[in-house]
């Protein structure tokens, strides 16, 4: 098990012809991801080849999804048209939209989200690295890599990995790997204001899935998504959670790289997150190299098995 | 991108909001046009930063002050010679302060009361709220600490805009009736639609005024815009003035970098946003002091490693330098060959710290090792923290 995606998940990319687009799409299929379909618009009847495994390309989501049977898209499209192509996954009816797009107009994101709320499509990001289910073969090949995330440094498992950033979550997961501890699936929600699938989603999906025994909730500063998903941690979750918070040392009002990462008052600060994870129980990483140590604390002091 | 109080001005008075009548001047031969437009009497005088606390400021030579009301003309001049092309000092331009580039001169209102007005992104429900208070003038955190029932918020459905009943919400909050209600009415829509129509990220006014006549102004105008969207607003773009923004950080852009600068002394050279916060944070933990924030991207290609290298060496408090690569696609004995080959382009005699991890991260060891460089190797994150630390001393 594992949530939001697994190894039979069929996926399309929107954005193939690409450059961006393109590498990361021969790396899904490398990892053995069941990538059925490319997108776009002008190119369709052209075909995608790497390695001998032939892509076609449609012109349109609708026609992509209904003739391949893909149900999930990946978005390589350049910011000005990427609001435009995460409202064509919600219209043609997907059950997920990841969108890694860095740069999107916050108005743009302001309007989408709207557009697609109570719909069927969730999103993931913008502005994220994606999505990650590991496999049962070398390296984790095999399994549903999603986005631009390196496949190979995890270990299909039980340990759930839900982030803001991609750099993060990749030490995180190696963290884990190399102390034997795989992942049933690792989600970056992404560095921007406005996002689609908040820390409180993704968390509440892994404490349903019985395969995820442990989760890694890694924040920064700005927002309080981190808050709220630590607070609903105390009073639903009963599995081990570890918890780090990045930017102890940004100064205040400025954009550290992400767009949402940024100090406007107290309660964005990692010193007020990380006051609240302690508070709700979460085993707070002291520094980042200490993530999965943190979780096998948590996990010892609960007397629950990780692996 | 932030803007000057001026172009904030004339912005609302493009969007039809009430603002008193000013004007801006960039050389002293200009303050006699620019003060002619007033009548003689009570002028202020303001200093054009981006940081705020002008008003309480000091500037380098020794003047008091800022934002200054004067009661003539000719001490508006002198005010204006005081600040023009001196270094004002504030709470949050740090000790360097910042050079007053131009001067704006006021016509004076009287005021009866102050009020909060602004517009930016609630995070929480993903729309834009309008935040408004009757304690004006004052530091709205503050306000929401000690008395947050003077607070009053409205989120937009951005698929409808701004409706009549959310304005009337707000102005019956502020205690608006009548013709002040009618000139709110006027303002709010069009704050609103100069934050919807230029993607903003804030717009601020501080303080909202009511004049013994019963006039609506906004005294003060602050507005920030969201950089992911300037590729559509050129008329915005060319608003910017780079004589506010770090030299290093307007080079750091040139390469694709995102960097900022910081006060301590172990510069960071790091591939993502997240990972590089945390390489600041993690030298702070071990008692090091971080020089900058510096995101390579999470690609790290070996050009933004040489351009990187060269900016951070342009900080001259710079005792040494961390890298930190988490090599997830990119092959790390590329990055490892763009350090080296930036080493010795740059002659770096600084220690050098470096904690490669990823792919073909054994390749890239050898390939440090063997450079013929004192390159010191970080296993983790956590050892290549202590080791700089400790280096630097």
């Amino acid at each position: 098990m594992s949530i939001l995606v697994n190894e039979n998940t069929k996926i399309l990319v929107q954005g193939i012809t690409g450059d961006f687009g393109g590498r990361h799409a021969k790396l899904s299929l490398d990892y053995g991801t069941q990538l059925v379909a490319g997108v776009t618009p002008g190119k369709g009847g052209q075909v995608f080849e790497h390695n001998g495994k032939q892509v076609p390309i449609f012109n349109t989501v609708a026609e992509a999804a209904k003739a391949t049977g893909a149900t999930v898209s990946v978005i390589f499209v350049p910011p000005p048209f990427a609001a435009d192509a995460i409202v064509e996954c919600a219209d043609a009816g997907l059950d997920l939209a990841v969108a890694i797009t860095e740069g999107i107009p916050i108005k743009d994101m302001i309007r989408v989200k709207r557009a697609i709320a109570g719909g069927k499509t969730r999103l993931v990001g913008p502005n994220c690295p994606g999505i990650v289910t590991p496999g049962a073969g070398e390296k984790s090949n095999g399994g549903c890599r999603i986005g631009i995330a390196p496949g190979y440094i995890h270990r299909k498992g039980h340990v759930g990995v839900v982030s803001r950033s991609g750099t993060l979550t990749y030490e995180a997961v190696y963290q884990l790997t190399t102390r034997g501890l795989g992942q049933s699936t690792s989600v970056g929600i992404g560095g921007d204001p406005v996002n689609g699938t908040s820390h409180l989603d993704v968390i509440k999906l892994f404490n349903e899935d019985p395969d995820t025994y442990g989760i890694i909730l890694i924040g920064e500063i700005g927002g309080s998504a981190e808050v709220e998903a630590a607070r609903w941690i105390k009073e639903n979750c009963k599995k081990p959670v570890a918890g780090f918070i990045a930017g102890a040392t940004a100064p205040a009002g400025r954009r550290m790289g992400h767009a949402g990462a940024v100090i406007g008052g107290k309660d964005d600060t990692a010193e007020a997150k990380i006051a609240i994870f302690r508070e709700c129980g979460i085993e707070v990483a002291e520094t980042p190299s200490d993530m999965a140590d943190a979780l096998i604390r948590s996990a010892k002091a609960k007397g629950v098995a990780l692996d | 991108m932030n803007i000057h109080e001026y172009q904030a001005k004339q912005l609302f008075a493009d969007f039809g909001v009430a603002v008193p009548k000013g004007y801006p001047a960039q050389t002293a031969a200009e303050f006699d046009a620019a003060l002619a437009n007033f009548p003689e009497g009570t002028v202020v005088v303001k200093s054009q930063i981006h940081a705020g606390g002008r008003g309480k400021g000091t500037f380098t030579n020794g003047y008091k002050g800022g934002v200054k009301v004067v009661k003539s003309k000719a001490e508006a001049k002198e005010a204006a010679t005081a600040m023009l092309g001196n270094v004002l000092v504030t709470k949050q331009t740090g000790p360097e302060g910042r050079k007053v580039q131009t001067v704006y001169f006021n016509e004076a209102s009287d005021i009866k009361k102050e009020y909060y007005l602004a517009i930016l992104l609630d995070r929480g429900t993903s729309r834009p709220v309008i935040v408004a208070s009757t304690e004006g003038g004052m530091d709205i955190e503050t306000v929401a600490e000690n008395t947050p029932d003077k607070i009053v918020k409205v989120r937009v459905d951005p698929a409808i805009g701004l409706q009549d009943y959310q304005k009337r919400q707000l102005a019956f909050a502020l205690g608006f009736k009548g013709d002040l209600m009618k000139q709110f009415g006027k303002l709010i829509t069009g704050l609103y639609n100069l934050f919807w129509e230029k993607d903003c990220s804030m717009v601020e006014v501080n303080p909202l005024i009511t004049t013994p006549d019963d006039k609506l102004i906004a005294l003060d105008a602050k507005v920030g815009f969201d950089d992911n969207a300037l590729y559509r607003h050129p008329d915005i773009v060319a608003l910017r003035d780079l004589n506010e923004e770090d030299s290093k950080e307007i080079e750091a852009s040139k390469f694709g970098l995102s960097y900022i600068a910081l006060d301590g002394n172990i510069a960071c050279l790091v591939n993502g946003a997240g990972l590089a916060m945390s390489t600041m944070d993690i030298i702070k933990h071990f008692g090091g002091n971080p020089a900058n924030f510096l995101d390579v991207g999470g690609g790290a290609s070996k050009d933004a490693v040489a351009g990187a290298f060269k900016i951070i060496l342009s900080d001259k408090n710079v005792k040494g330098i961390f890298v930190n690569i988490f090599g997830g696609i990119m092959d790390c004995d590329v990055i490892a060959q763009g350090i080296v080959a930036a080493v010795k382009e740059t002659g770096l005699t600084l220690p050098l710290v470096v904690r490669l991890e990823g792919n073909n991260v054994e390749n890239g060891k050898k390939t440090l090792a063997t450079s013929g460089l004192t390159i010191v190797s970080g296993d983790s994150m956590a050892d290549a923290a202590q080791k700089i630390v400790k280096l630097v001393g």
